[in-house]
């Protein structure tokens, strides 16, 4: 089972107490933005078989949107991190890096 | 004014571990900046507690405040004195940016008393989270969720437990910790 730590109250939360939200920093393309662009924002996600950076929310805990770095391979959690934020902080990048060397996401490296 | 009535009214299961529904309980849930001193000032002068540190609970006299979120406290007093601690948190903090609701028939309360061990088991097989004595002792509360729904809980000493959930699954969670004591204890805890 997942377990990720809700970096606003601490807890250990398991993936029953979580709700899960969905690909992490996507940029909004709202009214005014082209056809293509909307589409992408709609429909294009990330499909990794690796690294991946999620929304989760600490639903039955403390309410908290947080984000989540993890294999999708093997289910390893790499960190979590404050919602506040439109990239990875490096810290996680650094752990990133330092179990997956050469790994990208989208722009992000 | 009508009688004010608890979700369950006194609803109360005997066993090992005897749970019940304490009656009407005063809730007001206060959500503001919970670092800023106007507001530890204001919740100090309404129930005479302190404000709660990260996933902590305060207790003074009839009076506790618990830690719900990084901006979240639920202030437990008695059912009657809601209204004059409204008065008191609204006028300490006039002019900042909060929110004090009165909470208390949104919300159904449950004890559970018993040997320390079988309180703690009769939570642990609902909730995804650590009672051991090591993770988990009096001054504590958790959030989480027990079986299906959502419920905080925390121990006001050993042996006793509290959990707080929505008033709209206060049958579902009277229930399940029924069922729960009536299993009786599985000796994981000593």
């Amino acid at each position: 089972m997942l377990t990720l730590q809700c970096p606003y109250c601490g807890v250990m939360a398991d993936e029953t107490e979580l709700s899960a939200g969905g690909e992490a920093h996507l940029k909004r393309f709202g009214p005014g933005s082209s056809d293509a662009e909307f589409e992408t924002y709609m429909f294009m996600r990330e499909n990794p078989k690796g690294v991946h950076f999620e929304r989760w929310r600490h639903a039955n805990g403390c309410g908290k949107w947080f984000h989540a770095a993890r294999c999708t391979t093997t289910l390893e959690v790499f960190g979590t991190y404050s919602a506040q934020v439109s990239e990875p902080p490096q810290d996680i990048k650094d752990a990133i890096t330092a179990k997956r060397p050469g790994w990208a996401w989208r722009e992000f490296a | 004014m009508s009688e004010a009535l608890s979700a369950l009214n006194g609803a109360f299961h005997k066993g090992a571990v005897t749970v019940e529904d304490i009656g009407p309980q005063g809730m007001i849930t206060l959500r503001g900046n919970l670092a800023d001193e106007t507001l530890m000032a204001a919740v100090k002068q309404a129930t005479g507690a302190d404000v709660p540190a990260l996933r902590k609970i305060t207790h003074a006299g009839p009076c506790s405040v618990a830690w719900m979120s990084p901006d979240e406290l639920l202030i437990l007093l008695p059912y009657g004195d809601v209204t004059a601690a409204l008065d008191v948190l609204n006028a300490a903090m006039a002019g900042s940016h909060f929110l004090a609701v009165n909470v208390s028939d949104a919300r159904a309360l449950f004890r559970l008393t018993g040997k320390p061990a079988a309180v703690r088991e009769v939570i642990a097989k609902l909730a995804p989270a650590d009672l051991s004595a090591d993770a988990f002792a009096p001054g504590d509360i958790r959030r989480s969720r027990m079986a299906q729904v959502a419920a905080a809980f925390w121990l006001p000493e050993e042996g006793v437990a509290q959990v707080v959930c929505f008033r709209s699954v206060a049958q579902y969670a009277f229930d399940v910790l029924a069922t729960s004591a009536q299993a009786g204890p599985v000796g994981y805890f000593r």
